[in-house]
């Protein structure tokens, strides 16, 4: 009994991390209908930062590098909200009312993101620097009369692929300056993150089951992270507001509803919270550049469970999946219930690894929806489309 | 010239039948039977690429789990040669696939028992993935889920088989998949140069039968329904047709075409793993439809053969940069290119182009009006 409690304990902590990530992509789905596919390369992003930040504060001495993290899940926040504004004002904001294409497309995003992650260096950076640098300069400099022309747009078209050739050929001069251009900063193979010590180890013990001071602080994270999206949805200004434009566009743009900002925050705060997921995971194992894939179905399967724009059906969602997984996954329900029937014994045995737990989990969500096909808390409206 | 354009495509299949095996054979300009199966695999993306554009072009709905039925296609070949191939590469001591003695397997699973018969495989290639699209597409289309919904729920079902193919090495050999490269098909081993001309002509002689499959679904009321759902779907309803069977059939021929695709793949490539089921890999089958222009059926073919081949070249020269064109490929043809290649030449893109510098008339309503002059007279007389 002790393990399964256990058990429960890793699968509410897999399950906060999930929520954390879920009620990112949920938001912006709910206000947009944008399926972010690159969502779980946002939380990646949050462990490079969590990372970085790590490498910083490591010359810093022993006592103030135990406070490293608490700087990490501000950074990570930070740093992927600002990536998902650049984002949305660059990319999403084109492709409104298209939801199919807006998953293409940052499908296309995710895979530059992941790429970058493996092979960013310092000569890459400066490349990059370059074409910005020539393409402003081309637009700033290039005469009035070209800009107004009808092929205007083909033309800077052209500019831009010019200036990215040119940054390119860059990327090759300054990789060739030394090892400290072109060596990478990542590659491609995992990162390891150290927890601070206070994480580490147990946090006492309730009836003697160990509490594992890391998966408390995920859950605890995720639930103060929880209960402030609550209170901004619900209390402040920008909220009402998010929540207004969620309900209905158009009527909101009528009322004098800025919602070309209120998409960016929105954005910006879903993909945040992904980086703080992203963070929280770095506690949980080593992380790598293709860390998005494993975490993204399992966030949309969460969003179809628990209903579009919920929080509360978000939240049970998630932690059924992350509970289901754990307890089934780990195959210690065979070592709890030693004598169950056989049938049962080998249907659990079957089940009962990492991966085809996820697939009894992505089962029973399918059948779930045969009888709820709009999820677990449906959103009501009088919409034919529903 | 009408006419010339509409044989353009069967010119160049022509072409890619008779003279790209004769280019081969000789090694002229480069081009070397490495290249010429490179082609044939190619080819054999179409057909799945015809599948999608059947779903999404022309009906609306983006699947993402097409892997599922294209590597259902690819195991139920690649088990049939398995098992009828007898030589020392892949059959082990008690006279089964080799694999299954890493894995203590003496007695064949059940499910091996019926690819014993060459007839049955074969029809297998896109009987089972027909079925499973079909029971798929019902208990999905069923409940009216669509949209992202539906994507969503697809690639939720695609996770559920890789996982499943992945894990199953007593089954189906796990992660390592079947190989079929040392397997023997009428009389010549499967990898070698012959066998593979051989695949390349066969690929090359189903295409446009699947071609015109495709064309006559989408020409006539069955495609006008298609489309009516794709446009409007609540409307259809509301005029009182069930939406449900369009969708269910569309979604079978697009899961038996890909099960063709992925039998002619396998063969080609060689093996046959749940690689193929990876989401990328299903992503990446949208990405040529959209690339060579969706909701027209030159479109998904030549996507599939130019973004394919388009991969080759890069990843032979800058293996890290794939990823990054792939990427930028996604969000250029998404953004600015919604139509596609095919589309781009066909529906004035490519004429607006023109007439931006001023090298063609500008048109001010549609092409096809504006420049027609019998239409124009009339509307000046009027």
């Amino acid at each position: 009994m002790e393990l399964v409690f256990s058990q429960i304990l890793d699968g509410l902590s897999i399950g906060s991390v999930l929520l954390l990530a879920a009620t990112g992509l949920a938001i912006v789905f709910g206000l947009m209908g944008v399926i972010n596919l690159a969502h779980g390369e946002f939380m990646m992003l949050g462990a490079y930062v969590t990372f970085v930040i790590q490498n910083m504060f490591r010359p810093l001495g022993a006592s103030v590098f135990e406070l490293y993290y608490l700087v990490a899940l501000v950074a990570s926040f930070v740093v992927t909200a600002l990536v998902g504004v650049l984002l949305e004002r660059t990319l999403i904001r084109r492709l409104y009312g298209r939801p199919l294409e807006t998953l293409l497309a940052t499908w296309g995003v995710s895979l530059i993101l992941i790429q970058f992650v493996r092979s960013v260096s310092l000569a890459m950076v400066l490349g990059i620097g370059v074409t910005a640098l020539l393409g402003w300069l081309a637009k700033r400099f290039m005469p009035s009369s070209l800009k107004e022309a009808s092929f205007s747009s083909y033309l800077g078209g052209a500019v831009w692929a010019v200036a990215g050739l040119l940054g390119i050929f860059s990327i090759n001069i300054f990789a060739s300056f030394g090892r400290f251009f072109s060596n990478p900063w990542f590659g491609p193979r995992n990162i390891d993150v150290t927890a601070p010590k206070w994480l580490q180890g147990s946090w006492g013990s309730i009836g003697g089951i160990e509490l594992p001071g890391i998966r408390i602080f995920i859950i605890v994270l995720s639930a103060l992270l929880l209960a402030a999206v609550a209170w901004f949805l619900t209390k402040s200004v920008w909220g009402v507001r998010i929540r207004s434009v969620t309900q209905n566009r158009e009527m909101s743009n009528c009322l004098g509803i800025p919602t070309d900002s209120v998409d960016s925050i929105t954005f910006g705060i879903g993909s945040g919270l992904a980086g703080v997921a992203g963070c929280a995971i770095t506690l949980l194992g080593s992380v790598g550049p293709n860390l998005g894939a494993s975490y993204i179905v399992s966030c949309f399967m969460v969003i179809v469970l628990g209903g579009v724009g919920n929080l509360v059906g978000t939240v049970i969602a998630s932690m059924m999946l992350g509970i289901i997984q754990s307890i089934i996954g780990s195959g210690s329900l065979l070592i709890a219930f030693p004598d169950m029937p056989e049938g049962l014994r080998a249907v659990t045995e079957f089940f009962a690894t990492t991966s085809m737990s996820l697939v009894l989990v992505f089962i029973f969500i399918i059948a779930f929806l045969q009888f709820k096909p709009t999820g677990m808390f449906p959103q009501k409206g009088r919409s034919v489309d529903a | 010239m009408k006419l010339f354009k509409r044989l353009i495509p069967w010119i160049l299949l022509a072409f890619a039948f008779f003279i790209l095996p004769a280019m081969a054979d000789k090694d002229l300009f480069g081009f070397s039977q490495f290249r010429l199966n490179l082609f044939g695999r190619y080819f054999s993306l179409a057909f799945v690429a015809l599948g999608i554009d059947l779903i999404w072009g022309y009906t609306g709905l983006l699947s993402l789990g097409q892997g599922i039925f294209f590597s259902l296609g690819g195991y139920a070949i690649a088990m049939h040669l398995l098992l009828v191939t007898k030589n020392d590469f892949t059959t082990g001591a008690n006279g089964l696939p080799k694999f299954f003695e890493n894995y203590g397997v003496d007695q064949l699973p059940f499910f091996w028992e019926p690819f014993w018969s060459f007839p049955v495989s074969i029809a297998a290639i896109f009987i089972v993935p027909s079925i499973v699209a079909g029971l798929v597409g019902y208990l999905i289309f069923r409940n009216r889920i669509k949209g992202v919904y539906f994507s969503i729920i697809t690639q939720a079902s695609l996770m559920v088989f890789y996982h499943f193919f992945n894990g199953q090495q007593k089954l189906v050999n796990g992660t390592n998949g079947l190989k079929t490269s040392t397997t023997e098909i009428f009389g010549m081993q499967a990898g070698s140069d012959d066998a593979q001309l051989l695949f390349y002509r066969i690929t090359l002689i189903l295409l446009p039968f699947a071609f015109l499959l495709c064309k006559y679904l989408t020409s006539g009321r069955f495609g006008d329904a298609l489309i009516g759902i794709r446009d409007d779907e609540p409307r259809l309803r509301f005029s009182g047709f069930n939406p449900t069977p369009f969708k269910v059939i569309v979604f079978v021929v697009a899961g038996a075409l890909a099960g063709v695709s992925g039998a002619l793949y396998t063969v080609q490539s060689g093996i046959v793993s749940p690689q193929f089921m990876s989401i990328s890999m299903s992503i990446e089958m949208v990405i040529w439809v959209a690339v060579g222009g969706r909701g027209t059926l030159i479109g998904p073919i030549l996507g599939a053969v130019v973004v394919n081949y388009l991969r080759s070249l890069v990843s032979e020269a800058l293996p890290e940069a794939w990823l990054f064109v792939q990427g930028a490929l996604f969000v250029f043809v998404v953004v600015l290119m919604p139509d596609g290649i095919y589309g781009w030449f066909t529906k004035g893109g490519f004429r607006s182009m023109l007439a931006a510098f001023g090298l063609a008339k500008k048109t001010a309503t549609y092409p096809k009006l504006d420049l027609d002059e019998s239409a124009q007279s009339e509307s000046a007389s009027a």
